[in-house]
C-alpha cells in the first residue's frame, strides 16, 4: 500500500536533488533552470498528494496556481537568458563572474 | 461578507492593475517616445492607490471588516502602513529612472508598467492572508524584478545581475513553496487564521519543517544572512534606479510579509522561530557590517548596508511583541527614506561627461567641489551608522526598547555592539569624502527630480524628523495592533 510518507518522500527526494541541480552544476545555465522546474515539480507532488489525502481540494488548485506561474518564470528565466547569451556568447556557469566580492 | 464589499476592500490593488494594463497597452501603441507620459501616469496611479490606503491606516482598520475574499487578502492598518511605503519607493524610482536611461539612451515604456505591477504585487503580499495569496503576490512581484534588474540590456552587469537574481529568486520561491505546501499537509488549510488554529493544539515535525523552510524562503527574499549572497551582485549589477527600487519596496514587502506569517499564522508557535530569527538577525548585522569594509564600489557598500539593517529590524521581529513589530514598522519607514536618498546621492555622482562614479576613492574631497551633496551623502550615512542627532538612531533606538522590554537584553546588548562595528564603514565614506585630497571627479549637472528627492529625504532624516515620532509610532502602534488583531 502507498501511502502519504511515500509521496513526500519521493517529493522530498526531488527538491533535494532541485537543490543540489543549482549549486553543483558547473556547467549550464539551462540545467539550472531545469533544477527550478524539478524544485517547483516537487512541491506540487507534495501539494497534489497531500490534497487527496486530507480530501481537500485547495492543494490541487493551489498546484495548478504553481504549474502557471512556474510557466512565466520559465518565459522570464529564458528571456533574461537570452540577453545575458547575446551580451557575453557564453551560458556556462563559471563564466557568471563580472561581479565578485 | 459579499462580494462588494470585498471589491471594495481591494480598490487599491484594481487601481494599480488597471492603470497597469492601460499602461501596457499606452506603451505598445506608442512605444519608448511615450515613455514620459506613461512614467507621469504612473506615478499619479500610484498616488491613487496612496489615498485609497491611507483611510484604512489613519482609522486605524482591524478584524473581520478588513477580511476580503473569505479571508484570502486583508486590507488592514498593517498592509496599509506597508503599502503606503511601497508606493512611495516606487513613485520616487520612476521620478528619477528617466534621468539615469537616458543616458545610455535606454528609456522604455516598459520601465514604469514593470514598476507598477512589481507594486501591485507587493501590495498583494503584505495583505495576503492565505499561503495562496502570498504566492501569487510574491512571484507577480519576483517576476517584474527579474525583469527590471536585466533592465540596461547594453550592460553586461546588468544582464548578470538579472540572471543571478532570477536563479536565486526562483530557489528562493520554490523553498518557500516547498515550506507552504509542508504547512499545507500538516495543518489541513492554507488560511493564515486556519494554521494558527490548527496548530494551536501543537506543533508537529512536519509541520515545524515547513515553518524552518518558509522562513529560509522569506530570509533570501529580505537578504538576511545566510540566505544574503545575491544582495551585493544584483545591487551593483542593476541600472541604479532600479537598485534604489530594491533597496527599498520589495525590502517593506517582505519584511511585513515575514511578520504576516510569522506572527499571525505561527504566532503562537513563537517559541520554534524565535531562535532562528534571532540567529539571522545578528548573523546579518555582523555579516553586513564586517563585508562592508573592503568594498570600493558605493552600490556594494549600499547592498551590504541593507542587509545590516534587516539585521536590525529582525529584532524587532525576534521579540515577537506588538512592541517588537511597531519598533520595526518605524524603522522601516527611516529605513526607506534613508534608502532613497542614500541611492539618489549616488546617482548625482556623475564625472564631466555625465558618466555615472560608483567608485569609493572617486569621491574623494567631494566636500570641497560639491558641498552640498557631500552633505547630503554624509548625513544620511551618519544616520545609516545610527548616530545620535539623526533619525536614523531613533529606528534603533526603539528596537533595542523593544528588545530590553521582551527581557532579551543580550540580544540588543550583541546588537548594540555590533552597530559599532557598522559605524566604521559609514565613516570611512565620510572621511574620503571630507579630510581626503580632492579627486575632482564629480563634476555633472543633476536633475531637479534628484535634488528634490534628496532634500526630502535629508530633510526627513536629520534632527527635524525627531517631530514626527509620535505621529510615526502612532501610526505604527496601530498597524501592528492590527497584525494582532486577527490572532
Amino acid at each position: 500500500m502507498i501511502g502519504i510518507e511515500h509521496y513526500v518522500v519521493v517529493s522530498s527526494i526531488l527538491f533535494v536533488l532541485g537543490v543540489l541541480g543549482i549549486f553543483l552544476n558547473r556547467k549550464n545555465i539551462i540545467v539550472i533552470l531545469m533544477a527550478i522546474e524539478l524544485i517547483l515539480l516537487a512541491v506540487n507532488i507534495n501539494l497534489v498528494a497531500f490534497s487527496s489525502f486530507l480530501g481537500d481540494l485547495t492543494g490541487q488548485i493551489f498546484a495548478m496556481f504553481v504549474l502557471t506561474v512556474a510557466a512565466g518564470e520559465a518565459a522570464v528565466g529564458l528571456a533574461i537568458l537570452v540577453i545575458y547569451f547575446r551580451g557575453r556568447g557564453s551560458i556556462a556557469v563559471d563564466d557568471v563572474n563580472r561581479m565578485k566580492g | 461578507m459579499d462580494w462588494s464589499q470585498s471589491l471594495r476592500l481591494i480598490a487599491p490593488e484594481e487601481t494599480l492593475s488597471v492603470a497597469g494594463l492601460v499602461l501596457l497597452l499606452i506603451a505598445a501603441w506608442g512605444g519608448d517616445k511615450s515613455s514620459r507620459l506613461i512614467s507621469i501616469l504612473a506615478v499619479a496611479a500610484l498616488a491613487a492607490a496612496s489615498f485609497l490606503v491611507a483611510p484604512a491606516l489613519c482609522g486605524g482598520a482591524m478584524g473581520p471588516d478588513t477580511s476580503a475574499f473569505f479571508g484570502q487578502f486583508r486590507a488592514d492598518a498593517f498592509a496599509s502602513y506597508a503599502k503606503i511605503l511601497i508606493y512611495i519607493s516606487a513613485a520616487a524610482s520612476l521620478v528619477i529612472a528617466p534621468k539615469f536611461f537616458d543616458r545610455f539612451d535606454a528609456m522604455r515604456a516598459e520601465y514604469p508598467v514593470l514598476v507598477v505591477f512589481a507594486a501591485l504585487g507587493m501590495g498583494i503580499m503584505v495583505s495576503a492572508g492565505d499561503l495562496l495569496t502570498l504566492y501569487i503576490g510574491l512571484e507577480m512581484n519576483s517576476l517584474a524584478a527579474y525583469v527590471l534588474a536585466a533592465f540596461l540590456r547594453t550592460d553586461d552587469r546588468s544582464a548578470e545581475s538579472g540572471l543571478k537574481y532570477f536563479v536565486l529568486g526562483s530557489l528562493a520561491s520554490g523553498i518557500l513553496l516547498f515550506g507552504m505546501s509542508l504547512t499545507y499537509g500538516f495543518t489541513g488549510t492554507t488560511s493564515f487564521s486556519g494554521i494558527n488554529s490548527a496548530l494551536s493544539s501543537g506543533l508537529s515535525h512536519g509541520a515545524l519543517f515547513g515553518i524552518v523552510f518558509m522562513l529560509a524562503g522569506l530570509a533570501f527574499k529580505i537578504s538576511a544572512v545566510p540566505f544574503h549572497m545575491w544582495t551585493p551582485d544584483v545591487y551593483e549589477g542593476a541600472p541604479t534606479p532600479v537598485t534604489t527600487f530594491f533597496a527599498t519596496a520589495p525590502k517593506v514587502a517582505a519584511l511585513g510579509l515575514t511578520m504576516r506569517v510569522m506572527l499571525d499564522a505561527f504566532g503562537d508557535q513563537a517559541a520554534a522561530w524565535q531562535q532562528i530569527v534571532i540567529f539571522i538577525s545578528l548573523a546579518s548585522i555582523v555579516v553586513g557590517a564586517l563585508g562592508a569594509i573592503g568594498q570600493t564600489n558605493i552600490k556594494r557598500l549600499m547592498a551590504y548596508s541593507s542587509i545590516n539593517n534587516v539585521g536590525f529590524m529582525l529584532i524587532g521581529l525576534a521579540v515577537a511583541t506588538p512592541q517588537g513589530a511597531s519598533a520595526m514598522l518605524v524603522y522601516l519607514a527611516i529605513y526607506v527614506a534613508m534608502s532613497l536618498g542614500g541611492f539618489v546621492a549616488i546617482l548625482m555622482l556623475k564625472d564631466e561627461n555625465g558618466n555615472f562614479v560608483e567608485d569609493i576613492p572617486m569621491l574623494a574631497g567631494l566636500s570641497r567641489t560639491r558641498p552640498a551633496l557631500a552633505l547630503g551623502l554624509a548625513m544620511i550615512m551618519f544616520s545609516l551608522a545610527g548616530i545620535p542627532p539623526l533619525f536614523g538612531f531613533w529606528g534603533k533606538f526603539v528596537v533595542f526598547q523593544s528588545a530590553v522590554q521582551a527581557n532579551m537584553i543580550a540580544l540588543a546588548a550583541i546588537g548594540i555592539a555590533a552597530s559599532v562595528i557598522g559605524a566604521f564603514y559609514y565613516l570611512k565614506v565620510v572621511k574620503i569624502m571630507y579630510f581626503d585630497e580632492p579627486a575632482d571627479v564629480v563634476k555633472g549637472e543633476n536633475d531637479i527630480w534628484h535634488k528634490i528627492i534628496l532634500v526630502a529625504s535629508v530633510v526627513f532624516i536629520s534632527p527635524l524628523g525627531y517631530l514626527l515620532t509620535k505621529w510615526l509610532g502612532g501610526l505604527a502602534d496601530a498597524a501592528a495592533a492590527a497584525l494582532y488583531f486577527s490572532l
